[in-house]
């Protein structure tokens, strides 16, 4: 009974070869190392290691290009969808993607998100909203829950002041020249699962050239809520699920 | 019967979130009460009852572990 199992023969699941050996330097227990994998995962499934171009962000994830084996630039804070643009027009048969938080994407990138995606450029945008801006302390991001605190809303944001909560990949599937809308999350081998095949399948419509795709997934942020990191995820399931459903906006049409 | 799995633990890499814990259905994973050197108590294997599912290393946001199932 007590033969030896870790054999290369019974390998079932290891770190992906897109993702660098690096110890990743998010705090225990976020989303972001599961979605970095994820995609890494959908990238190395469809060999397309060699031909992808990552834009990183400002914000916690801007040390992204440490950790994807591909080749990676960092944009300015929220312009990487319009860096994305310049790349794509001109290596069109690479596969681009930008990798963005809600601070750089729906806050100080609203105008290059909404317009790159109305132009219907032809990346996959990867949207992380934990609903605050974790890097800097844990301040009001503008998809933070009603009600919910942070350092810059110690009362709960009160909507009256401070305005509702953006819903912004509503938004973005309301746009022409988007193709594929989905909203997904990282906390649950489940999710985890769905979550790559919505990635790989953005990376695929990519070949089509149909216009943007455009994958949120709903995170936790275990130190800017103030939460170990299982209670966060089940404040998530409890508070954030209900204001931003988990499933597909906009899919192509058959 | 189940087949039987294994796992290995990059003790190194672990930051002690308890993520995987919640995603093991046979209970497999603990914390430890000794740390790694980045000073985090690390996550360790407590009984032998894995089956090889890689549920801990899907939802584990560091990719600590790595999952071996026996083939037949």
């Amino acid at each position: 009974m007590s033969e030896n199992l870790i054999t290369p023969e019974n390998l079932v699941y290891k770190k992906t070869k897109s993702m660098t050996d690096r110890i990743l330097h998010y705090c225990p227990g976020c989303g972001h190392g599961t979605a970095h994998r994820m995609l890494a995962e959908a990238i190395d499934e469809l060999g397309i290691q060699g031909e992808t171009v990552g834009v990183a962000p400002v914000g916690c994830s801007v040390l992204a290009y440490y950790y994807f084996d591909v080749d990676m630039q960092e944009a300015a804070h929220g312009r990487a969808p319009a860096v994305a643009t310049g790349i794509k027009r001109v290596f069109p048969e690479k596969y681009v993607f930008t990798y963005q938080g809600d601070g750089d994407l729906a806050a100080i990138g609203t105008a290059e998100t909404i317009h790159a995606c109305n132009r219907g450029e032809n990346i996959l945008v990867v949207f992380i909203n934990n609903g605050i801006y974790g890097m800097t302390g844990g301040q009001m991001a503008p998809t933070t829950l009603e009600g919910m605190k942070s350092s810059t809303s110690p009362r709960g944001r009160d909507v009256k002041s401070m305005g509702s909560p953006l819903k912004i990949t509503e938004l973005i599937a309301q746009l022409p020249g988007t193709y594929f809308v989905t909203r997904q999350s990282v906390h649950t081998p489940a999710n985890v699962r769905k979550t790559k095949r919505a990635l790989k399948k953005a990376l695929e419509y990519q070949k089509l050239n149909k216009g943007t795709c455009f994958v949120e997934i709903v995170s936790n942020c275990p130190s800017g809520w103030k939460m170990t990191p299982v209670q966060s995820n089940k404040w998530m399931e409890e508070n954030m699920f209900p204001f931003y459903p988990l499933g597909d906006i906009k899919v192509p049409e058959k | 019967m189940a087949k039987r799995g294994d796992i290995v633990i990059d003790i190194e890499k672990c930051k002690g979130c308890e993520v995987c814990l919640a995603a093991c259905p046979n209970d497999v994973l603990a914390i430890g009460s000794e740390v790694n050197k980045k000073g985090y108590r690390y996550v360790v294997k407590v009984n032998s009852d894995c089956i090889g599912c890689a549920n801990c290393a899907v939802v584990c946001p560091d990719a600590v572990i790595t999952v071996y199932r026996e083939k037949k």
